[in-house]
């Protein structure tokens, strides 16, 4: 095979990538808020911390706090000393990605910082594969988090402030998802000890585009995001030349009640029927009767926890063998939408699969 | 849904070629699908939670009259006493839970006010007393006072005009 090929021999469809050393997940890592914690996948995550602020002085403080405890049960997971992370893909929602900047400050692991809105989880991962299967590094750690009060704080209104939330908004998530790629995990790391012989790897990915129809309700971003996941899943189905039930589970990020009957009918139409195969992480997260969350969980540690914490879990288990990813993100700012642009949406997709 | 002329299809949004009408049309399917709070039991909320909030400031002024006050002085001590009891409300978490049953009837009262006010400075303290609190408490009620003092002001002109023309 000559070099050319080789590099061509990746790229699937118009965009896609199927991965010739496809990079395994050798740690990961899901810390959670409180709510988050008392929800239907409360059990599975590694630490559930009560205290909102995380012992610190305020929200952003407290959101890079949380990330930089992913950080630190994530690579002790994989039983890896944080000098062995060649690089670090990440990012999160406040603005010029202070959670992930400040929360890694400590680390002195070479970051790349990545945002997607609520799909950043979707983005990081397939930075940072793309970064093991290039041969470019050994591991690399893919992260993400969201604090509810600190994205309530910027994107709507204080949090005391009393206002009545749309039947389809969805509820910040507060927590921070990690995983380290690798070759294969560390012997006697607890992630070995768990997992194995099971191994997860990242097949393939596709990067999705920006999808705008023109929606400009903020407080519906489900509706926003629907019409990217839609694109997303049809490119990945068309470029491998697969049907829907080539997966156990297509799993997308945060699109909640609303978002999900829109996505399904959507891709409907393109002569794709996933509705007995779909999942919702945001929809997943909260038990929204119980704990009032309207349509779902949003933000980017939906996804990231529901990956790290469930997702992993079941694959482990080979409940499910082959699960496509599909992190949504809704990409406004307060700026855009207050000038009365619409929402852009976004999804991307990556494919896992346990052997 | 197809014999409903008014409803749009998802097969209708994406037949669409034209992105502008694609857009109306999705915009259209979307508020079709989105469940909405019912119109008419938020307002029943409303005026009764709105009343009670009434009633209490009825109350007060009940109370400020009985000590002896005239009736104007006790109408200012009851706004005062209203906005301090939105503000420890707000201040304990508790304004922003009645808020969600009571919608406008919470927001419309001048305890509505109260709380738009206390809630950014509670939330923006953290950047400081000038960025923070200085800059950003009137962040939600800025517009209510810019648009509540020029209206006055324009109601004043008005007024102004129409006694011109009386004498």
């Amino acid at each position: 095979m000559t070099q050319t090929s080789a590099k061509q021999s990746k790229m699937v469809g118009k965009q896609s990538l199927q991965f010739s050393n496809p990079p395994a997940i050798i740690g990961c890592a899901s810390i959670a808020g409180k709510k988050e914690g008392e929800g239907p996948l409360g059990a599975f995550f590694n630490v559930v911390e009560e205290d909102p602020m995380f012992g610190q002085k305020t929200w952003e403080e407290a959101e890079s706090k949380m990330l930089g405890m992913a950080v630190d049960v994530a690579i002790h997971n994989a039983g890896l000393k944080k000098s062995d992370i060649r690089y670090l893909v990440g990012g999160d929602l406040l603005g010029q990605l202070i959670a992930t900047s400040f929360g890694i400050e400590n680390f002195e692991i070479p970051l790349l910082g990545v945002y997607g809105a609520c799909s950043t989880m979707g983005e990081s991962i397939v930075v940072a594969s793309m970064i093991i299967d290039g041969g470019f590094a050994d591991k690399t750690l893919a992260i993400t988090s969201s604090h509810f009060a600190g994205a309530e704080k910027q994107f709507r209104f204080p949090l005391a402030y009393g206002s009545q939330r749309p039947k389809a908004a969805t509820w910040t998530v507060t927590g921070s998802g990690a995983v380290i790629l690798g070759q294969e995990p560390e012997k006697d790391s607890e992630f070995a000890k768990q997992f194995s012989p099971v191994m997860i790897k990242v097949k393939g990915v596709t990067i999705g585009k920006i999808v705008d129809f023109g929606l400009k309700d903020s407080l519906n971003m489900g509706a926003c995001m629907a019409p990217a996941a839609c694109e997303t899943i049809a490119q990945n189905l068309k470029d491998f030349k697969i049907q829907p039930d080539y997966y156990d589970r297509i799993i997308t990020g945060d699109l909640g009640v609303v978002g999900k009957d829109i996505l399904i009918d959507l891709l409907k139409q393109k002569g794709y029927d996933i509705s007995s195969n779909h999942m919702d992480c945001g929809i997943e997260i909260f038990d929204s009767e119980a704990q009032d969350t309207h349509a779902g969980g949003s933000g980017c540690g939906c996804s990231a926890i529901t990956l790290t914490g469930y997702i992993l879990q079941k694959l482990r288990k080979q409940d499910w063998n082959r699960v496509l990813f599909v992190p949504t993100g809704a990409l406004l700012s307060t700026v855009s939408y207050n000038e009365g642009q619409s929402v852009p949406g976004i999804a991307h997709a990556v494919m896992l699969e346990s052997c | 849904m197809a014999d409903d002329k008014n409803k749009v299809s998802a097969s209708q949004v994406a037949n669409e070629k034209n992105q502008q009408e694609r857009d109306k049309l999705y915009n259209k399917y979307v508020k079709q699908v989105t469940p909405k709070h019912s119109w008419f039991a938020n307002m029943c909320k409303a005026f009764v939670s709105g009343g009670i909030i009434c009633a209490i400031g009825q109350g007060f002024i009940n109370l400020y009259s009985s000590y002896g006050a005239e009736k104007e002085l006790a109408g200012a001590y009851t706004t005062m006493s209203l906005v301090l009891l939105a503000i420890i409300f707000t201040g304990f978490n508790w304004y922003q839970k009645i808020a969600k049953f009571a919608g406008a009837g919470s927001v419309v009262p001048i305890t509505g006010f109260a709380n738009s006010v206390a809630a950014p400075a509670i939330e923006f303290k953290k950047e400081g007393q000038v960025f923070g609190i200085g800059c950003k408490i009137f962040t939600i009620a800025g517009p209510v006072i810019l648009y509540g003092i020029f209206s006055s002001w324009l109601l004043g002109v008005v007024y102004y005009i129409f006694t011109l023309f009386q004498k």
